[in-house]
């Protein structure tokens, strides 16, 4: 018998809020967690913007011993920490000096890489000769499972602990999978999410590319435009967020809050074929993704009230949303919007962020408004109305949600959640 | 430098590292860092850097590895300082 699996916790580190709290507060107001970087100026970035969470090391003291404080030099872990502690205590659950872990309860969370800055730190040591003063911390702060081991030994899991990669996907990925691993029973708890550092060494390649705006310098809070006219490619960002995902019976038995349900979703690839690249999707493998998501999900496409696009502010916003139109195959499209408007784009954090975001807008009946698309892009409003896509936040409740996430390497996936 | 310094500094060093308290009430020569105080073992290296920070000597991989106790230390550290 599958499993139903349910959201009992969340925890999140955004550029524009930490805290569950204050994150609700500000994506309903729109509050823009994009800044102007001195650093990025300063090594002549063409994009001197970002999105980068705010954090006291009074706050990062709280969640750190004093000993791995020491040398601690990786803020994807930091983000990770947070918001996985964050989510674990929002589920109501205890975190124990216990002699045996909890073997019912896993981790998968997710980065694109881990501990850059750390990792600078031991090359220049290295380099100069020095190995031997990298001391001990080098290793667990930069390999990639770095944040599900600081999590799973705060947490003491005993289930599976582990951290998915795959781009931009890895933090719905990684709610995928941990909703599978419950679903067939073999775990009854995981946590799951996704984390990604900042600084110029993970957004210097992006800026390379030069797939990042470089106009919005003097006027950071607009330059992250999803859907827009004047969309002038993605503003990078960095962060994570956190869900705990628990097996439905579990859950009651223990009389947690219930945020809502996972139905499901699927994971898949286009291969880099068909339009496909190492950088683009390929559209038929977004539709197919969507198409089974819901068939997974066991809803009909009429169901779902909100789209959480991944529509990174890019000319690939009026693809993402022509594939959901195919998809759908419905005349009523549902309402879509973006987060990124605010966060811009925490690429390996980007999933499980948003996700974040989408079960708040499920659990407090609002639908989040667009940021910097008052110009909607006319390829889009020819595609779809020109109401599906909020620029102000709407008070309505929302039964079904639909999230895509898309990464490099040509993968998707789409995860929906349902209202309980 | 006289032992009861040496020994206070160490005392200060290893002390972020110390996973049993009770052990620092009573340090001493005998003192064992993995099994009195606790220590992690991967933490050892970092005891070593910050002895090295502290007493500006260096301490090689033969010598670190007879370092079991806060005595062993200490003389490690007392023949790097006379030999430097």
């Amino acid at each position: 018998m599958k499993k139903r699996v349910v959201v009992t916790g969340m925890g999140v580190v955004a550029p524009n809020a930490v805290g569950l709290a204050n994150f609700e507060d500000a994506i309903r107001n729109g509050e823009s967690g994009i800044r102007f970087e001195e650093e990025l100026k300063d090594l002549n970035f063409s994009c001197q913007i970002a999105g980068k969470p705010q954090i006291s090391e009074e706050k990062i003291a709280e969640y750190f011993t004093p000993l791995q404080l020491r040398g601690l030099n990786s803020s994807g872990i930091v983000y990770g920490v947070i918001a996985g502690t964050d989510a674990w205590k929002d589920a109501g659950l205890k975190i124990e000096e216990n002699e045996q872990p909890d073997w019912d309860s896993g981790i998968i969370f997710g980065t694109g890489i881990l501990g850059v800055d750390k990792f600078r730190e031991a090359i220049h040591l290295i380099d100069a000769g020095k190995t031997r003063r990298l001391g001990s911390t080098s290793v667990m702060q930069t390999m990639a499972s770095g944040i599900s081991a600081y999590l799973g030994g705060k947490l003491g899991c005993g289930n599976q602990v582990t951290t998915n990669s795959s781009a931009c996907t890895t933090g719905t990925e990684a709610l995928l999978m941990g909703f599978e691993r419950i679903a067939a029973g073999k775990a009854k708890r995981m946590l799951v999410g996704s984390c990604s550092d900042h600084g110029p060494y993970i957004w210097g390649g992006f800026d390379a590319m030069r797939i990042l705006p470089s106009k919005y310098n003097a006027n950071p809070t607009e330059a992250s435009r999803p859907m827009s006219a004047s969309a002038a490619g993605f503003v990078p960002g960095s962060g994570a967020g956190a869900l705990v995902l628990e097996d439905y019976e579990t859950a009651k038995a223990r009389g947690a809050k219930i945020y809502c349900e996972v139905l499901g979703g699927a994971a898949n690839s286009g291969g880099q074929r068909g339009g496909g690249s190492m950088t683009a999707a390929n559209s038929e493998a977004v539709i197919r993704c969507i198409k089974d998501a819901i068939q997974f999900s066991g809803i009909s496409a009429e169901e779902i009230d909100v789209i959480n696009g991944h529509l990174t502010a890019t000319t690939r916003d009026t693809t993402e949303i022509e594939n959901w139109k195919t998809a759908l195959k419905n005349d009523d499209f549902p309402y879509i919007n973006s987060l990124k408007g605010m966060t811009g784009h925490c690429l390996a954090a980007s999933g499980s962020i948003e996700c974040v975001a989408s079960v708040l807008q499920i659990d407090k009946n609002f639908i989040f408004g667009n940021t910097n698309c008052e110009d909607l892009n006319p390829e889009i409003s020819a595609l779809i109305s020109e109401e599906k896509v909020p620029r102000k936040t709407l008070e309505k409740p929302v039964n079904i949600l639909a999230k895509s996430s898309f990464g490099f390497g040509d993968v998707n996936a789409v995860v929906i959640f349902k209202k309980i | 430098m006289k032992e009861k310094e040496i020994l206070d500094s160490l005392k200060k060093i290893v002390s972020p590292y110390v996973q049993r308290k009770e052990g620092l009430e009573n340090f001493n020569e005998e003192t064992d860092f993995i099994k009195d105080l606790e220590v992690n073992s991967a933490n050892l290296v970092d005891v070593i850097l910050d002895v090295e920070d502290e007493f500006d000597i260096e301490i090689d991989n033969d010598s670190m590895n007879g370092m079991m106790t806060v005595g062993d230390a200490k003389n490690i550290i007392e023949r790097k300082l006379a030999s430097a």
